[in-house]
């Protein structure tokens, strides 16, 4: 839906092919394979799977239904639920809805923009944060609202959102180290 | 004795997980057996987390914004003898919050009240009584007639008279016929719907399944939104209750009529809320609505007739059974019957779900039950449904809420969000964010919606850069009137309604881009200008530290600091970190 959104190109550059293990997903297919009007049910639980939708699951998925690969990717950018990159291991999903908007949304995104050094809708290079936005949450009475992989903080502070992406950034390096010293 | 803790999205966003594990380890190491009985929400979000303690006699203390360490003293108080603690406590069965005490609860009665996971508590609550006595003793006709009388409008957004929408779909020629329930909620700014669906979802099954008896459907599908993971974990415990107690299957309680209903998750497009691009969504399809009629009634779901019917509306349908149409058409205003659930944020004290009964004035809602804003400033206007809505002025907040006054000062009442707006909001800020999000949420069939959209947003995006012209409001106003006319469906149809309503009641504001560059709400970044006061300037240098660009030049010999206009991001970080005794960096 974003018709000349500068997101999908980018998404494009990165859509290489991925050797997977379509097993699981054959499995799904089979499952819905007669359910009528499945195809969005079957790339949800696709991307719960994967993780995204990489070129070969859509591809899989068009060959097995027998429609073309043009509808389902027309389907699977046409709702912004569908990824076609891989997410980073924490999403970071900032309200931009009109109650978190007003109590100063923008100010958050471009200090955590500013903290990962991406873009809305890009992942670190290192895969550990991806930042993503979404038209409420549904906790508009503490707002400005994000949530991280399900888990919703608010009211946020440019200053708070930063100290919550520096506590998981230590805790995963700490991991690390624990990690290397076994 | 128990406690009970609120448990809906925001009493976990306020961290009511926490709460509940430290009171599960106090009572483990005391060996203590209570009950904490998980609830949904009550309303009173602005509250959270809430945490309820309930005498055998029924007498109920609330308490608010409690943490890990006030629940554990709460407990010790309350079993100490000591209770109630005062200073935390926000209502209680003597004294009701306010809040609560001035609202009506049809909707919201279980709310908060039970555990939306436990199918005996809300029959404690007269729950599935409604559906037995359709069963036992009405018609579907009767059923619909009832529903008629109670003058029952869809809660959805356009107000179309449920027991209309019942009648035709019952009408229309068919072999099988499909109930679908409108859970998309994607007004950004509304949450009724999900707080009932987490707070109370045997409520919107038993509307479901006495809709699907009068309509004659045996297929019922819920289209919730993706977002909501908590309400659709909810729904499926529900459905699964009702499936086991014979609520739901193949002969509901012995009787003649099959029905079952199944979840369908939405894939994040504010479109899909419209009735045949959700339906288009269901089948698989891209979420594009079409040309009506067919109405949905006659021609729906897999071409079946079919009646789509929102989250609210759907709850007050037992309570209408129970109580009989009569008695629901005596709340609310003339045209306007029954009461409306509103969800209250943005500059708002006591944010949170209203419910009171239609024709009361928004006054009454924002400062009677609300507070009014929260700090110390003054209330603009209030934003009413969404981006198809439109901003209500101060002057016009004894407007009463129904649906005739609210169409004609040009909002709607749409979902029931309301989004308080104090003099800090920008109204073309804010008309700009709504056209950038109806801009993204265009699925692209209507060239005018498409394409009028994107343009109209160029233009607010001048406007608050700096950049805007003259004549600009007037190009608005023009492109307003194409793309209203020529769009298919309510979202290209309403889209220009936050720009004409702000350019109706703050044509000024407007002005003030265009002519001066000025913002007056100091919320347009690139039109406001930092500044250090030389004489106010203390040399602490912590502006010129905190400063991302680097352009906060002098300090040398206790010299007061200055900004470097050209290089100036306006990021706003001096002034947030100079010292209010000093007070030196001026914003205007
Ligand atoms: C762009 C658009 C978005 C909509 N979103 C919703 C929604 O999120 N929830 C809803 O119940 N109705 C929504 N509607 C209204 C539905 O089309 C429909 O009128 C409603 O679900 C009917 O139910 P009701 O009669 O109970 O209100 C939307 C309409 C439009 C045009
Ligand atoms: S008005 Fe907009 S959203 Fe509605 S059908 Fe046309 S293009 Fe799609
Ligand atoms: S507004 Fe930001 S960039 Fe401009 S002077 Fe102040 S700190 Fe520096
Ligand atoms: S607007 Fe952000 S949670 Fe609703
Ligand atoms: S979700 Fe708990 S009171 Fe609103």
């Amino acid at each position: 839906m974003h018709f000349c959104g500068k997101k999908n190109r980018s998404e494009e550059t990165n859509f290489f092919e991925v050797q997977l293990d379509l097993s699981a997903l054959m499995k799904i297919i089979e499952e819905k394979r007669h359910e009528k009007g499945s195809l969005i049910a079957i790339l949800q639980k696709a991307q719960e799977i994967y993780g995204y939708l990489p070129l070969s699951v859509l591809k899989c998925i068009a060959r097995e239904l027998e429609i073309k690969p043009a509808k389902v990717y027309g389907i699977a950018t046409f709702y912004t639920q569908f990824r076609l990159q891989a997410a980073g291991k924490y999403q970071i999903l900032l309200c931009q809805g009109t109650a978190c908007h007003v109590n100063g949304s923008e100010r958050i995104e471009s200090t955590l923009c500013q903290e990962l050094k991406i873009k809305r809708g890009e992942t670190t290079p290192d895969g550990l944060f991806s930042l993503e936005s979404a038209a409420c949450l549904g906790c508009c009475s503490l707002a400005p609202v994000m949530m991280i992989n399900g888990q919703a903080y608010g009211p946020l502070t440019a200053e708070k959102a930063v100290t919550i992406i520096r506590k998981i950034k230590a805790g995963e390096s700490l991991s690390l180290v624990g990690g290397e010293a076994q | 004795m128990k406690l009970r803790l609120g448990l809906g999205s925001c009493g976990i966003a306020a961290g009511g997980l926490q709460v509940l594990e430290a009171l599960q380890n106090e009572m483990k190491s005391r060996g203590i057996k209570l009950e904490i009985q998980k609830s949904g929400c009550i309303g009173l979000c602005h509250h959270e987390p809430l945490l309820d303690w309930i005498e055998d006699d029924g007498q109920v203390f609330t308490y608010g914004a409690v943490d890990a360490r006030r629940s554990v003293e709460i407990l010790e108080a309350h079993l100490a003898g000591r209770g109630p603690l005062e200073d935390c406590l926000v209502s209680s069965s003597d004294e009701p919050a306010k809040y609560l005490q001035q609202q009506l609860r049809i909707v919201l009665k279980n709310c908060g009240r039970i555990d939306p996971e436990s199918i005996e508590d809300y029959r404690r609550q007269d729950g599935y009584s409604a559906l037995q006595k359709v069963l036992i003793g009405m018609s579907p006709e009767e059923v619909i007639k009832e529903i008629e009388v109670s003058g029952l409008r869809g809660r959805g957004g356009a107000g179309f008279l449920t027991g209309l929408k019942w009648k035709a779909t019952r009408e229309a020629a068919s072999e099988g016929r499909y109930l679908i329930c409108n859970a998309d909620e994607g007004d950004p700014g509304a949450f009724m719907d999900r707080s009932i669906l987490e707070g109370d979802p045997h409520a919107v099954l038993e509307g479901m399944i006495i809709a699907a008896y009068a309509i004659g459907a045996e297929q019922g599908i819920i289209y919730c939104r993706a977002e909501y993971p908590l309400a659709v974990k909810r729904l499926e415990i529900a459905i699964v209750q009702a499936q086991e107690n014979g609520l739901l299957g193949k002969k509901i309680l012995g009787h003649n009529f099959s029905f079952d209903i199944s979840i369908q998750q939405g894939a994040g497009a504010f479109v899909c809320g419209e009735e045949t691009a959700l339906m288009a969504s269901l089948e698989g399809e891209r979420g594009m609505p079409r040309l009506k009629p067919p109405y949905p009634s006659e021609y729906g779901l897999w071409g079946q007739p079919s009646s789509i019917n929102n989250v609210e509306t759907l709850a007050n349908v037992p309570w209408i059974i129970r109580n009989g149409g009569e008695a629901f058409a005596a709340l609310g205003s003339k045209e306007s019957k029954g009461t409306k659930v509103f969800a209250l944020a943005g500059k708002i004290k006591r944010g949170g779900l209203v419910e009171v009964p239609m024709g009361i004035t928004l006054r009454e809602i924002i400062f009677g039950i609300c507070g009014g804003i929260k700090a110390e400033r003054r209330i603009k206007a209030v934003q009413m449904g969404g981006p198809s809505g439109g901003c209500i002025p101060e002057e016009l907040l004894d407007t009463p809420v129904d649906y005739q006054s609210l169409n004609a000062t040009g909002a709607i009442m749409g979902s029931g969000g309301m989004v308080v707006l104090d003099e800090s909001s920008c109204m073309v800020d804010l008309a700009r964010f709504f056209l950038d999000f109806t801009q993204k949420e265009s699925c692209g069939k209507c060239v005018q919606c498409r394409i009028g959209t994107k343009r109209m947003l160029e233009i607010l995006e001048r406007i608050c850069r700096g950049a805007g012209r003259e004549g600009d409001i007037e190009l608005l106003e023009e492109l307003s009137a194409h793309i209203s006319e020529n769009s298919l469906c309510g979202l290209g149809q309403s889209a220009p309604n936050p720009v004409l309503t702000t350019i109706r009641y703050f044509r000024d504001e407007y002005e003030a881009h265009i002519r001066e560059k000025k913002c007056p709400a100091k919320q347009c970044q690139e039109l406001l200008r930092y500044s250090i006061d030389p004489n106010r300037c203390m040399g602490c240098g912590l502006c010129a530290y905190a400063c991302p660009a680097e352009c906060i030049k002098g300090g040398e010999n206790n010299q007061p600091y200055y900004i470097e206009q050209e290089n100036c991001s306006k990021c706003g970080a001096c002034l947030d970190i100079c010292p209010e005794r000093f007070a030196a960096v001026i914003l205007d």
